[in-house]
């Protein structure tokens, strides 16, 4: 964002008298310059003014209040007693535990994975790079729901073909995938490992990007393959990496939709899906309960910023940035 | 797109003494991949499948009834016999305990074969046999035709939103200098991380009020306000693009919108066009919004959503399900196909020149 050049833009009401007196003429003309800027900011500006602060403020309003869409008590201030009641709900802690056990289970698959793809498909021992980057990327664009459907058949205790593959290996009696308490975690990075295209995108023109001399002077040093991996690709890979991992929590922390499709938002099987956003989903437009949704919402808003800033106060020993010193 | 497309750096050869290795990567990735694809060709088989041949267990993976084969007026089953060291699909026309008479269907004219063996421990020989019929009954049921309709007009009104709004944002953050500019460029990034959930509850109350729930206004107003993501990619695009030429038109006495309309916009059609194809594959995937706006409006869901209503009131039946799964993803998919360059791109662009 350096050096704008200054427009020269002759602004109404005199050429000369701008031209002869530099001073006003360039207020005048970053004026002018301003004034463009706003008005051609002015979508984003009107939107987020009405889409994002005014409901963030409406949000906290919403949740010191009763407000619900039938309304069958008067409209009133409540205080804290929503937030009280979210922190004696066992609801709110085992959600949130089914959140961060989840999370802890599939963030680093949803890391590590696009990250070893783009590594394949860099590699020069691959042929036909080109048709594999497609179709790896292709389940990306797929809908989530048609994804969803897909592998609960491909999952299904007896017609699926992971337990038609077990069967075939010699596995006697294959899991129920998606019933299964300890199963359906792995189960849901299944249906996961299909939107990793994007991050397998990024990924590969991150290690596209590191110097080759890089490479060169580390076998000179007489690294290998491994040692290449730790000491080159990691550290110059550290700023991508740290890119997925800040929107992969945010991601996760929201995640639901899957097991409302798969599960109709039941929590299936014995609650291990009863993901937070799940349960604020089903107070604010199942039950109708808006204030106590804003205030949950609210909560996890609360959690999601705690945990990327302390990330990004970690990213300081861990994430190199080449341009800088 | 062909197997090169679109790599920009030269791939050091392989010397042939490594030309095995690269076989053997090759052939794992490739074994991979397959696994990674196999729910498609699964979803396609079950689509093709009759509702009994979904629930035999014994059945072959791929759509297949037993065969039976008409031969003098009367139809007989095939069975897989083993025969002259070989297994051949012949159809049982006379049992016995110790021998049967078997037919050849290809080769009828020969008359009865006698088998020695008994027929019992022979298992039915399947044939080939899609139930394409499957597509044509989901079609109704699931009010295709509509669904398609609702799904191609919001993402079209919505792609024109988005690339209106965010094109116009993008160019002021990206050519004008004013105060609080990169504090505001810093809260449109920081969007990103606010979850939805606390902005939805007030939104769709307001919705709510203003009559718009059950009609396509709220999933298509937003896009004509910009956001964060494709306004971040627009911006980093048109950064990339030289000063000179708007500096020219401005002294040719251009306006900036007249700077922006044919300046601009003929640069930047590369990201233009990422945006408008990520905003057809978002509004074609997006299930949350239509779910709280749409659900008791059939006639107005897009197809994510109409095929999740179909699921719960059909998910006994898999054929009709995964015949509505493959209709769904069909068309972004082939958008992906023949865009897929822009797309790409635009993902760099996006993740990773920040």
């Amino acid at each position: 964002m350096v050096s704008v050049p200054v427009q020269p833009v002759i602004p109404p009401g005199g050429r000369r008298g701008r031209l002869r007196r530099p001073s006003l003429g360039r207020t005048a003309l970053a004026r002018h310059e301003a004034r463009w800027g706003l008005i051609f900011l002015s979508p984003w500006l009107i939107g987020f003014v009405a889409f994002t602060f005014l409901p963030i403020i409406a949000s906290l309003i919403f949740s010191v209040t009763n407000i619900s869409l039938a309304q069958d008590q008067p409209l009133r201030f409540v205080g804290l007693e929503n937030v009280q009641r979210m922190l004696a709900d066992k609801q709110t802690w085992e959600s949130l535990g089914v959140t961060f056990r989840f999370a802890a289970f599939n963030l680093p698959i949803a890391i590590i994975i696009p990250f070893v793809v783009a590594l394949v498909l860099n590699s020069r021992y691959l042929r036909g790079v080109g048709i594999f980057r497609t179709l790896f990327f292709l389940p990306y664009v797929i809908p989530f729901v048609s994804g969803v459907l897909a592998w609960q058949g491909m999952l299904n205790l007896e017609t699926g073909w992971v337990n038609e593959f077990l069967r075939i290996i010699g596995v006697e009696n294959p899991p129920n995938w998606l019933q299964d308490t300890t199963l359906v975690y792995p189960s849901l990075a299944f249906i996961g490992l299909w939107g990793i295209g994007a991050g397998v995108i990024v990924n590969l023109a991150g290690l596209k990007g590191i110097p080759t001399e890089l490479y060169d002077a580390a076998r000179i040093d007489g690294a290998g393959w491994w040692a290449a991996l730790r000491n080159v690709t990691l550290p110059m890979m550290s700023p991508v990496i740290f890119y997925s991992l800040i929107l992969g929590i945010v991601d996760i922390l929201q995640y639901f939709l899957v097991p409302l499709v798969l599960f109709n938002g039941t929590g299936e099987p014995g609650g291990s899906t009863l993901f937070f956003n799940l349960v604020i989903y089903k107070q604010a437009f199942n039950f109708q309960n808006f204030s106590y949704g804003a205030t949950l919402a609210w909560f996890l808003f609360a959690i999601t910023l705690a945990i990327t800033l302390v990330v990004f106060r970690t990213s300081r020993r861990w994430v190199y940035y080449a341009g800088e010193r | 797109m062909t197997a090169a497309g679109g790599a920009p750096y030269r791939r050091p050869r392989i010397r042939p003494k490594e030309a095995g290795k690269s076989f053997l990567f090759t052939f794992i990735i490739v074994v991979i991949l397959a696994a990674f694809l196999s729910p498609l060709l699964r979803s396609l088989f079950v689509s093709l499948k009759t509702p009994e041949q979904v629930g035999q267990l014994d059945a072959p993976p791929y759509p297949a009834v037993h065969g039976t084969f008409d031969y003098e007026g009367k139809t007989y089953d095939v069975y897989d016999v083993p025969i002259d060291g070989a297994t051949k699909q012949l159809a049982l026309v006379k049992k016995g305990r110790e021998s049967s008479q078997f037919v050849d269907p290809g080769n009828a004219a020969a008359g009865p074969i006698t088998w020695e063996g008994s027929w019992r421990n022979l298992t039915r020989a399947w044939t080939f046999s899609p139930e394409w019929a499957n597509y044509a009954t989901v079609w109704d049921q699931i009010n295709y035709p509509r669904l398609l309709f609702n799904t191609v007009a919001i993402a079209l009104i919505g792609m024109v939103g988005t690339i209106l709004s965010c094109t116009l944002v993008a160019y002021g953050f990206a050519r004008f200098r004013f105060p609080g500019r990169s504090l505001l460029f810093t809260t449109l990034i920081a969007t990103i991380f606010l979850p939805y959930a606390v902005t939805i509850i007030p939104t769709y109350t307001v919705f709510l009020k203003l009559g718009w729930v059950g009609t396509w206004l709220p999933l298509l107003v937003p896009t004509f306000f910009a956001n964060a993501y494709d306004v971040f990619l627009l911006r980093q695009y048109l950064l990339t693009i030289p000063r000179e030429m708007d500096e020219a038109a401005s002294i040719d006495g251009a306006g900036p919108f007249r700077t922006l309309i044919s300046v601009i916009v003929p640069q930047a059609w590369p990201a233009i066009i990422a945006v408008a194809i990520f905003h057809i594959v978002y509004a074609w995937n997006d299930f949350f919004a239509p779910l709280i706006y749409l659900s008791t409006k059939p006639d107005l869901q897009p197809l994510a959503l109409g095929l999740a209503h179909f699921n719960t009131l059909h998910y006994r039946n898999q054929a009709f399900i995964q015949a509505g799964t493959l209709m769904t993803m069909i068309i972004p998919i082939v958008i992906f196909l023949v865009f897929q360059r822009f797309f790409t791109r635009g993902i760099v662009i996006s993740g990773v020149e920040k």
